[in-house]
């Protein structure tokens, strides 16, 4: 018996797609997982697979036809030793003919066979269709209000597991639409499949991600996703605490091998100063809760720090309660035991702001991406020597750029303002810190 | 010019006769080269016939306590050393002759010798140069032999062989490996074990039980490094309670060999030194991969820390060349080497594969009391910022283990708190390494805790401890 194809259902609310372009002709040998068609609604374009076998005997719905109904017939496949011809014109009853103009329809068969009968090489669960999904991704699932029945399963024959539900929350997709409201088809996050299909096989290494490559991404799109970030930004001149550098680190007691008993850097500077600045503005050193704003009494400052395969961000605790070469210290031990991976996690987790300096690369001035639980993230640029106006005439002045990220349901604007000018203070004069 | 392969083998240990039978199910032209015997070390010298031995041993144990379930034995129990390991011999070879069975009822070419790849799509085998530890069977009737031979796809399955740490080089007399540990022409009477991982373990266990005064040194600070840390404290007391000395956080820094026996200077972590002598030394400190000599270098194959470089699927980084099993890296166990050979060749034939889970790979030790674990570790679980629910169980509270004589043992289940993702199982205890299978299921499945709670578990059995196990992670436990 032919088997027809019929129109899918991208998501359970689809009534109704484009049929982008057919993959196969007819006459074409169709196996199992073959794509055959791509359909396109307003948000995505999934490709339709063949469920059985034989040979694609006829194309009902043309190349670049609109809105084709669901479960429209689109195609009829012979199975294998059918008479190809026969099945073409017998292609099964179709639910019903396309609206589109352009769409030659085959002469319904006078067989009115049920639509149900013949498989359908839909993608997507039809509406009200039996999900399957592992309980642990169910579960999951459930806690991150993820309609399931958007989601894609790469389980065995389909189901849906685990990975499959935390690739549709860092993907965004599928989030259940509040009740009572339409839901919008969301776009497809790629999958790995399709994503891969852009390059040549063999053109790449695949390196497969390890957990602080996981990590990272997690968080990062969570970050993004849930928090409204606003930024500012504000230069701040350095000459004063670049002579104040000096002269510290001149002071510096050294060991028998001549060795200084600390060095501190410019971002050790920066450390103390936004610590201090938080301190100055208790209400920007918060923690947004969904019941309650967690205001902080200590500022614990996070560094990026790079390291081979990543980053980590461990915390300065009570900052402003540390001097400079404290702090220096602290920096270096975190840094060269961050490289080997060796911190421990009280040493990362938690914190109420944070840096990331990128001066020494250059990088004039950038946004970085809040650190959740932190409300707000500095993003320092290298300092440089540039042109300033002073007292009506062009002066030379060593000057840095610096961004405040922030988490506009904890920090406002006004609020992040008078924040970074208090670092810009603290740091143009850094005596202030002292105090 | 022979035959073109799809899929040539080099290996025909666990990893590689298995992935060979699969991809001749897959309708593969395929061929397996063997230098040595048919099964490689798990079937000839490691996994099978060590059970051989642990079982004679266990027997032994429970003969000697006979009177305790009301039996009565006349005379002494004793035992014939040959024997024990002609039996084990015998278990090794039943299962050899098995495998070149299957090999053939799979129409799998078998090519005996050593090979060389020259380039992707060429191999060239030539006579075995590596003599024979123990000759098991004589070479299989109907196998190829030397010659260059093309195929499509290449897979490395060469195993790995005992580590050997300088200055305390396996002599084959006084120093042994598992090779010479296995096949004692009689047991010594005191032994030293170096480290504590499954190997070292089992045999302390088996020469122990023996009679034989045994002391292990391990230089991590616990028995069995990577089992869960309380799992291992149990295991230590277990081991000490049976008369072995335990010895962590030491190492060996010296081997000095007199005529009959060795002295080991021992170094324990704050540099303290003392000596010991024993008839014989066990070095097991691991093992590393087979990686020479197969033309590796000279293609450009990466390695690492004596392993071949491998993605989820066996890939190394030159198309057409695969690696799978120990010579593709830990976790280094016969069953790993299995699933990776078989999601490899899966892959090679553009089946829908997902890369290897190692995650969920379980390890079993055969000592006595048995450990058996899957997933993470308390500690690992923690480390990763996991907030978990821990349940355990002791065999104490099991009736089945009551009756069997076996009130020692725990099972203990690590949750996922927020998701109740079955993220670890650890058991010690009588039979655990029959029973860790059922939550490696779970795991598969990825069942949380309430499909677990709902399940109904047999009685009497050891497994309704899996149970209880879960249900105290929950608060809901009922026998204790």
């Amino acid at each position: 018996m032919p088997i027809n194809i019929l129109m899918p259902a991208l998501s359970p609310t689809m009534e109704k797609g484009n049929l982008a372009r057919w993959l196969k002709k007819e006459g074409d040998t169709i196996k199992a997982g073959d794509v055959l068609a791509e359909i396109e609604t307003d948000k995505a374009t999934m490709e339709v697979e063949a469920v059985d076998e034989g040979i694609l005997a006829k194309i009902i719905v043309a190349d670049g036809t609109m809105d084709v109904a669901v479960n429209t017939l689109i195609g009829v496949i012979a199975a294998e030793g059918e008479d190809v011809k026969a099945a073409a014109t017998s292609g099964g009853a179709s639910a019903s003919a396309p609206k589109a103009a352009a769409a030659p329809v085959a002469a319904p068969a006078a067989v009115a066979a049920p639509t149900t009968a013949a498989p359908v090489a839909a993608l997507e669960a039809a509406p009200g269709a039996r999900v399957f999904a592992s309980p642990l991704a169910r579960r999951i699932a459930k806690d991150a209000r993820i309609d399931l029945a958007r989601v894609k399963g790469t389980g065995p024959h389909g189901r849906i597991v685990e990975r499959d539900v935390r690739a549709a929350m860092a993907g965004g997709t599928a989030l259940a639409a509040p009740a009572g409201a339409s839901a919008p088809s969301a776009p497809m996050g790629m999958s790995d499949a399709t994503i891969r299909k852009f390059f040549a096989d063999g053109s790449y290494e695949e390196i497969p991600h390890d957990s602080m490559r996981k990590t990272i991404a997690r968080r990062l799109v969570e970050a993004k996703q849930t928090i409204p970030h606003f930024y500012l930004t504000m230069d701040c001149e350095l000459d004063t605490l670049l002579a104040a550098r000096e002269a510290i680190n001149a002071q510096a007691p050294k060991d028998k091998d001549g060795k200084p008993a600390y060095k501190v850097s410019v971002n050790d500077f920066i450390i103390k100063a936004l610590a201090v600045a938080l301190q100055r503005l208790p209400d920007a050193n918060v923690t947004w809760t969904e019941g309650a704003m967690l205001k902080h009494q200590h500022s614990d400052v996070g560094v990026a720090v790079s390291i081979p395969g990543g980053l980590i961000t461990p915390i300065v605790r009570m900052a402003e309660t540390k001097g400079l070469a404290q702090i220096s210290n602290e920096m270096k031990d975190y840094a060269a035991r961050a490289r080997a991976r060796k911190l421990k996690p009280e040493e990362y987790q938690g914190g109420t702001s944070a840096v990331s300096n990128l001066g020494m690369f250059g990088i004039k001035n950038f946004s970085a991406v809040i650190n959740p639980p932190h409300a707000t993230i500095l993003a320092v640029g290298a300092g440089e020597q540039r042109i300033v106006v002073k007292k009506g005439a062009p002066a030379v002045a060593t000057v840095m750029s610096v961004t405040l990220s922030t988490d506009h349901r904890a920090v406002d604007g006004a609020l992040g303002a008078e924040l970074i000018s208090a670092f810009k203070t603290l740091i143009e004069n850094p005596m202030g810190m002292l105090v | 010019m022979m035959a073109t392969y799809d899929v040539l083998i080099i290996g025909s240990g666990p990893g590689g006769y298995v992935t060979a039978i699969r991809a001749a199910q897959l309708g593969l032209k395929t061929a397996i080269v063997e230098r040595e015997h048919l099964g490689g070390i798990c079937l000839n010298w490691g996994c099978i016939p060590t059970k051989a031995l642990l079982r004679s041993a266990e027997i032994y144990h429970y003969a000697q306590h006979a009177q305790d379930y009301g039996l009565k034995i006349e005379g002494k129990v004793t035992f014939d050393p040959a024997a024990v390991v002609k039996r084990s011999r015998g278990v090794s070879q039943q299962l050899n002759g098995g495998v070149g069975f299957l090999l053939k009822k799979n129409k799998v070419d078998v090519i005996w010798g050593e090979a060389v790849i020259d380039k992707p799509g060429q191999v060239t085998v030539s006579a075995t140069k590596k003599a024979a530890v123990q000759p098991q069977n004589p070479i299989p009737k109907g196998t190829l032999g030397e010659g260059v031979y093309q195929a499509k796809n290449i897979i490395v399955a060469t195993g790995a062989r005992p580590r050997v740490l300088p200055g305390i080089e396996p002599d084959g007399k006084l120093i042994w490996t598992y090779f010479e540990a296995m096949v004692p022409p009689e047991f010594p009477k005191s032994l030293i074990v170096m480290g504590s991982g499954a190997i070292g373990i089992e045999f302390a266990s088996f020469y122990r039980t023996m009679g034989c005064d045994v002391t292990v040194v391990e230089v991590m600070p616990q028995v069995l490094p990577v089992e869960d840390a309380e799992i291992a404290g149990l295991a230590r007391k277990r081991f000490e309670k049976a008369g072995i000395k335990i010895l962590t956080s030491t190492k060996v820094s010296k081997v000095e060999k007199k005529a009959n026996s060795v002295v080991c200077t021992l170094e324990d972590e704050k540099g303290n030194k003392s000596t010991l002598e024993a008839e014989r030394l066990i070095s097991a400190v691991g093992v590393v991969g087979n990686i020479e000599n197969i033309g590796l270098e000279k293609l450009g194959i990466k390695t690492d820390r004596g392993c071949v470089v491998t993605d989820g699927l066996g890939r190394t980084n030159i198309p057409g060349i695969f690696a799978i099993g120990d010579v593709a890296g830990p976790p280094m166990l016969a069953h790993k080497a299995e699933h990776e050979g078989v999601i490899c060749v899966e892959a090679i034939k553009g089946l829908h594969v997902h890369p290897i889970d190692k995650s969920m790979i379980p390890g079993c030790t055969y000592c006595h009391p048995q450990v058996a674990s899957v997933g993470l570790t308390e500690a690992k679980a923690k480390e990763q910022g996991l907030s978990v629910k821990i349940g355990r169980f002791p065999f104490m509270g099991n009736g089945k283990a009551i009756a069997l004589g076996e009130p020692d043992g725990l099972i203990k289940t690590i949750f996922d708190a927020k998701t109740g993702k079955l993220l670890g199982a650890h058991m010690i205890g009588a039979e655990v390494t029959e029973l860790i299978q059922g939550y490696v299921v779970a795991m598969n499945l990825e069942t949380t805790e309430e499909e677990l709670i709902y399940a109904v578990f047999p009685h009497p059995t050891l497994s309704e401890m899996m149970h209880e196990s879960v249900l105290d992670a929950y608060g809901r436990v009922i026998h204790t």
